[in-house]
């Protein structure tokens, strides 16, 4: 059985693989639909002996009407030169854009770009599009502009303390309309989109506490690790503010549930910068 | 419209060129290497290996199968279109930074930098039908210009030869004789360096752009100023449609914004006019760098734009752009 597999060696071989695991599915292609969306389905080895499926979705567009004269045509069939020669179709050089660009005609000053489409959950919507996630503090807004853009900004701007802080709710009505002496919380001021906790208390359903931080552990070394498993809203590590070194833990805010999970299954137990890392549920597991 | 991103070179573009045809697109850049693109689907052809310097224009003739290339080595080199292979190669005192092929393709019009000492000139070189026959002399050196000449093209029936550079001035020199025929007006002329330069279709009028933040349509045989756009930034690269009355202009970067521009698709613009009535008519976004080279396919339904980012953006136009009114 393993002759079969060619160069692979009998003992990377997995201890239970089945006997007849050479036997691959067979592949399967979906025809394009309305769309002229075609799905192929197809099963290999990899290096290791594993059995990977590979789905390649394409879709063909017509993008111009290509008049070419006959010289032209000649130059299609030209064989590639130079550092083109040994280039394999893999090789990406050449990619449509994923975005749709447009002739964004001038608007008279004064009117506002056009806000992009919110979904239900703003946050889910930016991280499906595989956008960058921008979050803006001052106004705890879906992702269409940082913090300095704000179009907010000229409200009271957050402090440093947690988002999470539970606003007194008569204090924060009468000074949203105060001006900037006093804190509105993001929920409550005047350009917030969800006033209620909805949004929040979602968010934070969906919060990873991470303990057995390493002393110089910051906020950005937990976004890399931990936006592998999907779009992180908020990342949050304790340091102590007279020496500066991290208290040992922190947080972090997935918009997806199911992100959060796996990171938790992944990373509990995970060793970075030379200690063990504990992960859970931030809150008490709701269920 | 969905532009196709090409990524073959590392380092900044400088200049772009559509052959005549249009179904090839030549790219210039500061990594040494032009490489040579299918315009329809950004499928790459080529790439021709050699020189020692960044690139920072070329022209290629009419029939398609030379390539002319000035780079910042000090050579101009003549290139076989099809298989890359360096047909000869000019030396020159002084980085070479532009390259135009006349009308017949018998005469090519190369400019070199101020260097060490040496002035900036214009030089004219005859291109041979075969390349084994090429000689190096030059038929025509202008010397006059003050700094760098970014861009000197052929006039009209290869009468004349259009200057312009970082002396703010464009000049109209006789081809024969190699005298100044025409300067154009200091006071409605540009103020700033003029970074390109960008014939029309008929060769009638031209178009400069400048780090004024402006760009101005002039009058081939008169230089009178036409018309003037402008915008709010250092214009790089500029091109006049060959189909419809637009112009494109791209450019830099205001120093203002540099710390507050955010990371989502590229903020850099290459912002449409129309010719005429000198109004913008939209920009289209997404480089991630300022546009240093702007070309119009010669069928007037697609446009390349070239980036400090590297990438090239070839856009088709959608069928709304041609139903654009102002």
């Amino acid at each position: 059985m393993a002759v079969d597999m060619g160069k692979l060696r009998w003992g990377e071989l997995e201890d239970d693989a089945e006997d007849l695991d050479f036997l691959l599915p067979p592949r399967v292609v979906i025809g394009p639909d309305e769309n002229g969306v075609k799905k192929v389905i197809e099963y290999r080895f990899d290096d290791a002996g594993n059995k990977v499926k590979v789905t390649t979705t394409t879709r063909v567009r017509k993008l111009t009407r290509a008049r070419l004269s006959k010289r032209a045509i000649e130059r299609r069939s030209w064989p590639k030169f130079g550092d083109a020669a040994h280039e394999d179709a893999g090789a990406r050089l050449t990619m449509v854009s994923t975005e749709e660009i447009i002739l964004e005609r001038p608007r008279a000053p004064g009117s506002k770009a056009e806000e992009p489409k919110a979904a239900g959950d703003p946050f889910a919507a930016m991280g499906k599009a595989g956008a960058v996630l921008m979050v803006c503090r001052t106004c705890g807004k879906k992702g269409d502009h940082w913090t300095s853009k704000c179009p907010y900004k000229d409200l009271a701007p957050s402090t440093d303390a947690f988002v999470d802080k539970p606003p007194g709710a008569e204090a924060a009505a009468s000074a949203a309309g105060t001006g900037k002496n006093t804190y509105v919380p993001p929920s409550l001021r005047a350009g917030a989109e969800n006033r209620g906790t909805e949004m929040r208390r979602r968010n934070d359903e969906n919060s990873v506490r991470v303990t057995n931080l390493s002393e110089d552990t910051r906020e950005p070394d937990l976004l890399e690790l931990f936006q592998t498993f999907g779009p992180v809203t908020r990342v949050y590590v304790a340091v102590d503010q007279k020496t500066g070194v991290s208290r040992g833990f922190g947080f972090v805010n997935f918009v997806n549930r199911e992100d959060a999970e796996r990171a938790i299954n992944k990373l509990n137990g995970y060793g970075y910068d030379n200690l063990i890392l504990r992960v859970e549920w931030a809150t008490p597991r709701p269920n | 419209m969905r532009p196709i991103l090409m990524k073959g070179h590392e380092r900044p573009l400088t200049f772009l060129r559509y052959n005549r045809e249009g179904d090839l697109l030549f790219s210039c850049a500061k990594d040494h290497t032009p490489n040579v693109w299918f315009a329809d689907n950004g499928e790459r052809l080529g790439t021709y290996r050699g020189h020692n310097g960044a690139v920072w224009c070329c022209d290629v003739s009419r029939d398609s199968m030379r390539l002319i290339t000035a780079s910042a080595d000090q050579t101009v080199k003549l290139w076989n279109v099809q298989n890359g292979t360096q047909l000869y190669s000019f030396n020159f005192d002084s980085p070479a930074k532009s390259v135009d092929f006349s009308v017949g393709d018998k005469l090519a019009v190369i400019t070199t930098d101020p260097f060490m000492g040496l002035p900036s000139a214009i030089q004219v070189k005859q291109i041979a039908r075969d390349s084994s026959d090429q000689i190096s002399d030059s038929v025509l050196t202008i010397k006059g210009p003050v700094g760098r000449i970014n861009r000197a093209v052929w006039g009209p029936l290869n009468k004349t030869i259009i200057s312009a550079g970082e002396d703010t001035v464009i000049r109209v020199w006789d081809t024969e004789t190699g005298q100044l025929l025409k300067e154009s007006d200091k006071e409605t002329g540009h103020q700033k360096t003029i970074t390109s330069l960008s014939k029309s279709a008929d060769g009638s009028h031209f178009l400069t752009g400048s780090s004024d933040k402006s760009a101005k349509l002039w009058d081939m045989r008169t230089l009178t100023l036409i018309k003037t756009y402008v915008t709010e930034r250092p214009v790089n690269a500029c091109a006049i449609s060959p189909l419809l009355d637009h112009v494109v202009i791209g450019g830099g970067q205001e120093a203002v914004h540099v710390t507050t521009t955010d990371r989502r698709a590229g903020k850099f613009e290459a912002k449409f006019f129309h010719k005429i009535l000198q109004e913008e008519i939209g920009g289209v976004k997404g480089h991630f760098g300022p546009i240093n080279a702007l070309a119009f396919n010669p069928d007037g339904r697609s446009f390349s734009s070239g980036g400090e980012d590297g990438y090239v953006r070839l856009h088709h136009f959608d069928s709304d752009y041609f139903n654009i009114r102002m």
